[in-house]
C-alpha cells in the first residue's frame, strides 16, 4: 500500500498506542516513545514493522506513542492508520486482520 | 554471599555496613539493650524562640544525623524551611534519617545531595525526581530502606542515632506540649515522630500554633523538647490528606476488592473480636465496605483496626463494628478529625504498632491484613520499592510489618497496562514470600502453597477460581508478552533491609 497523506489511529489512553503515519521516501523509520521501552521498545517496533510489511507498505514514517498497549492493540492501531494513510478504508485490508 | 531468598548480595558493601544477610522472618526470643538520649537539663523557661537559624547554629555539626517526620505529607512546609537554613549554612556530610520521604521534598533533597550537605539517607521510601536520582547513581553512599517498624527498632538499638530532630507540629505550648490534631495543618496522629522526640538528643518543635500552657493531650511532651520555633506556616492542610476518600469505580478493583472480602469472610479468621489492617489504595478501601456488610450480616465485630487509618475504617468505629482503632497516621482529614473526637480512636508510636524488638508489637497481634504490590513472583516475594524500569518509586511503608499478621493477602491487578504483576522473579524483595498467605488478582485467588489449611477452607469458594501462583505468572505472560530483561550496573544505590535489620535485597544503578 502507498502512504498518500499523514493519518493518525489510536489514543494517548493508558494501554493505548497512537499511531501517526506519513510519507517517506524510502524504507521504514519508526519513532517510538513509550513507558515501557526499556522492556517491550524492541517488541513493539517489531510489531508496527511486521504489520507494515503485511500490508506492503514499503515506505513510511511512523511515529508511535505508546502508553502499555498489548500486541493486539498495536496491530490494530498500525492497520487503521495505514488504511486511512493509503486513502483505502473503504477496501478492509482483512487477509492481515 | 547469596541470603536465604536467594538473592546475591554485594560482600564489600555488606562488611563495610556491618550487615547480616536475611535468614527467617522468625524473630525469636533475643534479648536487645536500647540506647537513651543525652538530656541539656533545664527548667524549660526559654525554650520558644523565633529563628530555626540560631537553633541550628547552636545544636548542628558537620557529620550529625537530622530527622523529619512525614505526616504533613505533601502539605510539608518545615522539611524545604529546615534545609534551606542547613544547605545556605554550608553543614556537610550529615545523614538524613526521616521517617519517610515525600515528593515535595525531592527537590531539596537532591539540592542538599549535590552541595554535600547530606551523604547518608535512611527512609522508608522516595519517589519521583528523587527516587531517579538515586537510581542513576546520583547518591555515592547506598541508601538504607527500612520498615516503619525496623525505623523504630533500629532508634531504638542505636543504629539510627539522632542528634537532632525537626518536627513540625500544628500546636505546641512554649514547653513543648503537642499534638497533631489542633491548629491548621493537622493531620491526627502523631504516631511516627513520637520515636523521635523520645530518642533524639536535641528535639525541635515547629509550630506556626503556640498556645497556653499546659496544652493536653500532650502527644510530645515537654520533658522531650529543648526548642520550639514559631514559624508562619508548617503545612498546606489542603495538601496533607485527600479531602474525601473516594469509592472507587473501576470494576478491576471492584473484583478484586469483593474478592479480598470472600477471603477474609471464609478464612478461620472471620469471627467476633478479629482484628484487619488494611492500606489507602482504592481496592483497599472498597474492601473496608464489603467487610462492612459482611460484619453486619453475620453480626461480627472487629476488636481492633490498626495502621494507617482512613475514613471508611473511622466510619465503621462509629457505627461500633470495630471496638477500636489503634492509629499510627491518618490518611484523610476525616481520620484525622476522628482521633480528635473519638476515645476509641488510640494513637499509636511505630515501636508499639510494629518494632519486632519488642514486649509484644500490635503487628504480632493482627488477624488480617490486605497489601498492594508492585510485583510478587511465584515464590510469593513482593516488591513495592523499584518501578517495572528498575527505578527506585515507593516505599516499604508498614509492608514488612503487617505482613506477620496470620492471614496476608496481597491484593493486586494480574497486569497493568503492559507490565505483568505476577512475575517470575520480582526486582527487588521487600517482603519475602513466607510471610505472605495469599494473593488475589482479577482472575482468581492463589494461595501460598505452605497454608494447607487455607487451601482448604478457600479451595472451593463459588466464583473464586483458585490458581497455582506459577499459572497465574503464565497467565500474564501470556496476555502481556515477555519483557526483555532490566540492565543495571555493579554498584549498589541501596539496600533493603527487612524488618530485624538483616539485608533482604539491594537495589543497583539502572543502565541507561
Amino acid at each position: 500500500m502507498e502512504i498518500k497523506e499523514t493519518a493518525v489511529a489510536g489514543t494517548l489512553e493508558s494501554s493505548d498506542i497512537q499511531i501517526m503515519i506519513s510519507k517517506a521516501a524510502t524504507g521504514i523509520q519508526i519513532d517510538l516513545q513509550s513507558d515501557v521501552e526499556k522492556q517491550f521498545g524492541d517488541q513493539i517496533r517489531n510489531v508496527i514493522t511486521t504489520t507494515l510489511n503485511a500490508l506492503d507498505v514499503t515506505a513510511a514514517k511512523v511515529k508511535a506513542v505508546d502508553k502499555g498497549a498489548l500486541d493486539c492493540v498495536i496491530k490494530a492501531r498500525t492497520i487503521a492508520a495505514v488504511q486511512r494513510a493509503s486513502q483505502t478504508t473503504d477496501q478492509p485490508a482483512w487477509e492481515v486482520l | 554471599m547469596k541470603n536465604s531468598v536467594n538473592r546475591d548480595l554485594p560482600e564489600d558493601v555488606m562488611k563495610d555496613l556491618n550487615y547480616k544477610p536475611f535468614e527467617t522472618t522468625e524473630i525469636g526470643h533475643p534479648e536487645i539493650q536500647r540506647v537513651a538520649p543525652k538530656v541539656h537539663v533545664s527548667t524549660g523557661d526559654d525554650k520558644v524562640v523565633t529563628s530555626i537559624k540560631q537553633v541550628i547554629k547552636d545544636t548542628l555539626k558537620d557529620g550529625m544525623t537530622i530527622s523529619f517526620h512525614h505526616h504533613f505529607r505533601n502539605g510539608d512546609f518545615v522539611f524545604n524551611t529546615v534545609m534551606r537554613e542547613i544547605i545556605d549554612a554550608g553543614y556537610k556530610d550529615l545523614t538524613l534519617a526521616p521517617s519517610s520521604l515525600t515528593g515535595v521534598m525531592n527537590d531539596m533533597v537532591i539540592e542538599a545531595i549535590k552541595a554535600g550537605t547530606i551523604t547518608n539517607i535512611t527512609s522508608s521510601g522516595m519517589r519521583g525526581s528523587l527516587g531517579d536520582f538515586v537510581s542513576h547513581g546520583g547518591l555515592k553512599n547506598p541508601v538504607i530502606f527500612r520498615s516503619h517498624g525496623n525505623r523504630a527498632r533500629a532508634i531504638e538499638h542505636g543504629d539510627i542515632k539522632i542528634d537532632v530532630a525537626f518536627l513540625g507540629v500544628p500546636n505546641a505550648d512554649a514547653l513543648g506540649n503537642a499534638n497533631g490534631m489542633e491548629g491548621d495543618a493537622v493531620f491526627g496522629s502523631l504516631g511516627y515522630a513520637l520515636m523521635d522526640a523520645q530518642y533524639a538528643d536535641k528535639v525541635v518543635l515547629l509550630t506556626d500554633n503556640i498556645v497556653s500552657y499546659p496544652n493536653t493531650p500532650a502527644s510530645i511532651k515537654q520533658t522531650q523538647v529543648d526548642y520550639v520555633v514559631k514559624v508562619d506556616k508548617v503545612g498546606d492542610p489542603d495538601k496533607i490528606g485527600s479531602g474525601a476518600t473516594r469509592f472507587t469505580k473501576d470494576p478491576k478493583e471492584l473484583k478484586i476488592a469483593s474478592t479480598v472480602n470472600d477471603v477474609i469472610v471464609n478464612s478461620p479468621y472471620f469471627k467476633d473480636g478479629f482484628s484487619f489492617q488494611t492500606g489507602s489504595g482504592g481496592a483497599a478501601l472498597a474492601v473496608t465496605r464489603y467487610l462492612r456488610q459482611a460484619m453486619i450480616d453475620n453480626k461480627i465485630k472487629a476488636s481492633f483496626a490498626l495502621g494507617g487509618i482512613t475514613k471508611p475504617t473511622t466510619d465503621l468505629l462509629k457505627e461500633g463494628l470495630i471496638d477500636k482503632v489503634m492509629d499510627v497516621q491518618d490518611f484523610d482529614k476525616g481520620a484525622a478529625d476522628s482521633m480528635h473526637t473519638s476515645a476509641n480512636q488510640q494513637e499509636i508510636d511505630a515501636s508499639w504498632y510494629a518494632d519486632p524488638d519488642n514486649k509484644g508489637a500490635m503487628v504480632d497481634q493482627l488477624d488480617v491484613v490486605i497489601l498492594s504490590a508492585l510485583e510478587i513472583d511465584t515464590k510469593f516475594n513482593v516488591n513495592v520499592m523499584s518501578g517495572s524500569d528498575g527505578v527506585i518509586r515507593g516505599a516499604i511503608g508498614g509492608h514488612q510489618d503487617a505482613a506477620t499478621a496470620k492471614l496476608t493477602i496481597i491484593s493486586a491487578p494480574l497486569v497493568r497496562g503492559r507490565i505483568a504483576t505476577v512475575v517470575p522473579d520480582v526486582t527487588t524483595i521487600v517482603t519475602p514470600g513466607d510471610s505472605v498467605d495469599v494473593l488475589v488478582t482479577e482472575y482468581g485467588i492463589a494461595i501460598n502453597p505452605k497454608r494447607k489449611d487455607l487451601q482448604e477452607a478457600l479451595g472451593n469458594l463459588p466464583g473464586v477460581p483458585v490458581y497455582k501462583i506459577e499459572d497465574l505468572q503464565k497467565l500474564a505472560e501470556q496476555k502481556v508478552g515477555k519483557p526483555k530483561p532490566l540492565e543495571f550496573t555493579d554498584r549498589t544505590v541501596a539496600m533493603i533491609e527487612y524488618r530485624d535489620g538483616s539485608i533482604i535485597d539491594t537495589v543497583k544503578e539502572v543502565k541507561d
